[in-house]
């Protein structure tokens, strides 16, 4: 199994390490992922996110070969910014949802899930045969830990020198942690406001040391869950994978009208079964696999689900038949035999 | 990891009280909470439920799992903690007081000579981990 740069520190904090994508990881610290989650919608939590896969696609045709390998629109984004995007197969479904961030007006830092770098690797390189710019793996050469919470700003202030009121969401900087080289971006992926720091694997453990000691708890990869689903953001292997049209989703957005790799599968496509998100309205937590009925007939399957820390209320993320996809739906989830009421809702699950 | 003396234990994890008129208390050990993580979810059996030695009868969701909890014993369900459905996190911050499950009035006093005692489960533990 493969051990990020702050396996250590994990191990030293008391971490529950599990296997995730062929890395070990901490699901949880000692207190657990309820008060991990807690400290992140209140305060400032940190997690270790270096599993998670660097490409750097650079050449003169980088701009032009993105723009037609992923579903959002490099062209648009002012150097320094990254934005959220989908990299598509030619079946109208994903290989992987990626961040891609312009360091260069030629050349992006791609960064894609750690269960699916080797596949994204493998095809970038083969599309972009037709281009002029090289796809090169920096996954080893990158530490990368998040920063989140409505304190992050706060506290991230006060250990580096810049001015962070003026960093935007999605923008870049480079700067320095105790002595650290760090280059910063002000995204995440839990809804509230954070950080990514990208840095030297050797500096994690003490880029990681200074967040904690002035203040950041560790957080673990189910807080990491929890979180992104109560904000209403997919994980692929659950919401997204090969078979599912990002078009019938709520992330429609993503994909912009351009002539762009599979276009033929995703696009003008009727939509036969639809994402949407799941209140129950009796107590139960759905998981994914569990089955959605409406009335008496199975119409879909539920992909993520989990019990709001925030709001207690059991939410969830669903594929369903198209006419069963509606807000308001009033759908059943079977967990263990029980069909328990559940509504469709628009995601986020909590008050932004 | 606390695994009480005066207790008894099945390998799946629950304890179970030495009887009181013919009650005992059920629950998990500290060694399955800490395993489970954050509970958020319980699930009991109805009160006069008929269970078998065996029968999952309860459900235990943490964060991230839900887990089948069995009767240790033949019997009928006398009571269930009703407690938890407001405070799961008693399972996780005190499993073998104010997080325990249910009480069954036991059929077969036989059977709890049959369970784990605090050594046995000890080593059964060990062995998993």
């Amino acid at each position: 199994m493969k051990r990020t740069p702050l396996y250590d520190t994990h191990v030293a904090l008391g971490a529950r390490m599990v296997e995730f994508a062929g890395w070990s990881m901490p699901v949880h610290y000692p207190t657990g992922i309820h008060q991990e989650h807690i400290a992140v919608r209140s305060d400032v939590g940190l997690f270790d996110v270096s599993h998670m896969g660097e490409i750097r696609v650079l050449g003169d045709g980088a701009t032009a070969f993105l723009q037609f390998a992923t579903l959002n629109d490099p062209g648009r984004l002012k150097l320094g910014r990254g934005q959220y995007t989908m990299l598509p197969n030619d079946r109208g479904g994903l290989i992987d949802d990626l961040y891609v961030y312009r360091e260069k007006e030629q050349e992006y830092l791609v960064v894609a899930n750690a269960a699916n770098v080797e596949g994204v690797l493998g095809h970038l390189r083969t599309l972009a045969e037709g281009y002029d710019c090289h796809v090169v793996d920096e996954s080893a050469t990158w530490a990368l830990m998040a920063l989140q919470g409505p304190g992050s700003a706060l506290l991230l202030g006060h250990v580096v020198d810049d001015d962070l009121t003026e960093l935007r969401k999605n923008a870049t900087l480079v700067t320095s942690v105790s002595g650290c080289p760090v280059r910063l971006s002000r995204t995440g992926y839990t809804g509230e406001d954070g950080f990514e720091l990208f840095c030297h694997p050797t500096d994690a453990p003490i880029v990681w040391d200074v967040l904690t000691d002035a203040g950041a708890v560790p957080c673990g990869l189910g807080a990491r869950d929890t979180l992104r689903l109560e904000a209403g953001f997919p994980l692929y292997g659950h919401e997204f994978d090969e078979t599912t049209n990002p078009l019938c989703s709520p992330f429609a957005w993503v994909v912009k009208d351009k002539p762009f790799y599979g276009r033929e599968a995703m696009w003008d496509r009727s939509c036969p079964r639809r994402l949407v998100g799941l209140r129950l309205l009796e107590r139960g937590i759905p998981r994914q696999g569990y089955r959605v009925f409406r009335g008496d007939a199975a119409v879909g399957q539920v992909t993520s689900g989990t019990l709001s820390p925030l709001t207690r209320e059991s939410i969830g993320f669903a594929w369903v038949d198209a006419e069963a996809a509606e807000e308001g739906t009033e759908l059943r989830v079977e967990i263990r035999g029980q069909k328990v009421p559940a509504t469709v809702v628009k995601p986020p699950f909590f008050g932004q | 990891m606390q695994i009480p003396d005066n207790l008894r234990y099945t390998a799946s994890h629950e304890w179970v009280s030495a009887p009181v008129d013919g009650v005992v208390t059920v629950g998990i050990t500290d060694y399955a909470q800490d395993q489970l993580g954050d509970v958020v979810y319980v699930e009991l059996p109805d009160v006069g439920t008929d269970v078998s030695a065996g029968d999952p009868v309860a459900v235990v969701e943490s964060v991230k799992t839900a887990s089948d909890i069995y009767a240790p014993v033949t019997g009928s369900v006398e009571a269930v903690n009703a407690g938890l459905d407001d405070a799961p996190e008693h399972i996780n911050e005190s499993p073998f007081d104010t997080g325990w499950l249910f009480k069954i009035r036991v059929g077969d006093a036989g059977q709890l000579g049959e369970l784990l005692d605090a050594g046995g489960y000890q080593r059964a533990v060990e062995k998993e981990g």
